[in-house]
């Protein structure tokens, strides 16, 4: 019987919400990791039992947790008793370690991005806000870093190596963080393309690799940012979100800071599809499982707010690709609401019927089982949610 | 055996109670006993103490017989009574308040 099973990451624990196809009866378990920030919870197509979690605090880092049974037990790789050791036969606890690559050879000693004053600040690891794994690879998995760089693992998280070429692409220098730090938060990886990666980093913009990693380009041609000094500039925008079909890769779609963009030649250049919102700003962005011109996207007033505006909670869904959006408010609150939906706070699910899932600030994780028409809450009163996925279990 | 006690989040990462044993070859050191919790522990590697830099993080704090020895040498000896076991070696995170 098929089923869902969404994964959330919160301020306070990890949570997961399952349910069967009609996604009408939910149960819930969690926390887990209670107390500590989960960045992302993501599962592997490959294995759908094997699921990663980024797990952080500001006390003791960063810990990457894994299960293999689908969320019922968890550790961290390389640690349960049995794990290989490493020299001098202590074992390996090194799923944490991320360790930037400055050799002349590979990390060509990139080492300084612009800070928020202007000047050069060293590179320093921070945390993990994206997990990744690999579509074709099951032990392989990506992690998308703050400070902005892209690590990946060939041993199911137990080490990692990070893939250096983007960082000495040679605009790093220009790279600066966000609100939020500068942080490298979206990976798509192209299912027809195994070499084929796209990520985002706030403030710097979307990068492409056509080579598995070893090579990158700026892939900002369109953007236009008016909050830095030349707003066409090849790197420097602060891209919150960009989402994919996975059944027509090249095709993306991107919430900026401010403005909604599509690209139809995989980024090598953007067009504005804002259109009717009723405000360009927001972090989600998603696409429909069946539909791929169905895209939607949470409004949020900004800069100063970050809530919802006129108090009202309203999903937008355009059924044309962009620019023409309608809103989606059955079941959402309409009143008194000034929730935010953080940029990994949205997924799908790729049942007959899309499901469609955002979790919010106030801790409340809302699912639509009929590509957005209705909603519900799945739960209320959850920690503030960082992150929602999810999976579609056949 | 040295005794260690851990702050709770570290506990529930290492699977541990409020106190742990740990033995110690060799003299006993901030770095000798981090490094015996690290080997029994590995999941607390990176925890307590940056992996590269072996610096400890920033927000914890080493406590022993009353006294802060956060900022003493990594090879400096910890107190007798910790040797002996009679007091414990206390890993804390530096909260004023909140």
């Amino acid at each position: 019987m098929s089923g869902v099973r969404v994964l959330v990451g919160t301020r306070k624990g990890a949570f997961i919400l399952t349910s069967d196809g009609k996604r009408e009866k939910w149960n819930v378990s969690g926390p887990h990791f209670a107390g500590w920030e989960i960045y992302h919870v993501k599962g592997s197509t490959i294995d759908p039992n094997r699921v990663y979690v980024s797990q952080t605090s500001g006390w003791f880092g960063q810990v990457i947790q894994r299960s293999d049974d689908g969320g019922k037990t968890w550790f961290q790789p390389g640690t349960p008793p049995g794990e290989e050791k490493g020299p001098g036969g202590m074992p390996k606890g090194e799923s944490n370690k991320f360790v930037y690559d400055v050799s002349p050879e590979t990390g060509k000693a990139l080492t300084t991005h612009q800070f928020y004053d202007g000047t050069q600040h060293p590179w320093e690891f921070k945390r993990v806000w994206h997990l990744e794994p690999s579509l074709t690879e099951s032990d392989t998995v990506f992690a998308g870093v703050e400070d902005a760089a892209l690590f990946k693992s060939k041993d199911g998280g137990k080490t990692w190596s990070e893939l250096s070429g983007l960082r000495g692409h040679g605009t790093g220098p220009k790279w600066q963080p966000g609100a939020g730090g500068m942080c490298l938060h979206t990976v798509i990886l192209d299912p027809s393309d195994p070499k084929r990666i796209y990520i985002a980093i706030s403030a710097a913009g979307a990068f492409r690799t056509d080579d598995g990693g070893a090579t990158w380009k700026p892939i900002n041609k369109g953007l236009h940012s008016l909050y830095i000094p030349d707003p066409a500039a090849e790197v420097g925008h602060c891209v919150h979100h960009v989402a994919m079909n996975p059944k027509r890769p090249g095709v993306l779609f991107m919430q900026k800071h401010w403005d909604v963009m599509r690209s139809d030649n995989a980024g090598d250049s953007w067009t504005e599809v804002s259109g009717n919102l009723p405000t360009d700003f927001g972090f989600v962005i998603d696409v429909h499982a069946h539909q791929p011109e169905t895209i939607y996207v949470v409004p949020i007033k900004s800069d100063s707010e970050h809530f919802v505006p006129d108090g009202k909670l309203r999903v937008y869904r355009s059924k044309t690709g962009g620019n023409e959006w309608e809103e989606l408010t059955k079941g959402l609150p309409q009143q008194n609401c000034y929730v935010n939906v953080l940029r990994d706070a949205m997924a799908v699910d790729s049942l007959d019927d899309c499901g469609v899932y955002f979790g919010t600030s106030g801790g409340q994780v809302y699912a639509s089982p009929d590509g957005g028409d209705t909603w519900n809450a799945i739960v209320r009163d959850l920690p503030g949610v960082l992150s929602v996925e999810v999976q579609t279990l056949k | 055996m040295i005794r260690v006690v851990l702050p709770q989040h570290l506990r529930t990462l290492a699977h541990v109670g409020s106190e742990v044993q740990i033995s110690v070859t060799g003299p006993v050191t901030l770095r000798s006993i981090l490094d015996a919790i690290e080997a029994e522990y590995p999941m607390l590697q990176g925890t307590i103490r940056d992996h590269t830099t072996q610096q400890r993080r920033p927000f914890l704090r080493f406590f022993a017989c009353g006294e802060d020895l956060s900022l003493e040498s990594p090879d400096a000896p910890v107190p007798p009574e910790v040797v002996a076991g009679a007091e414990p070696f206390l890993v804390i995170g530096a909260i004023a308040g909140g």
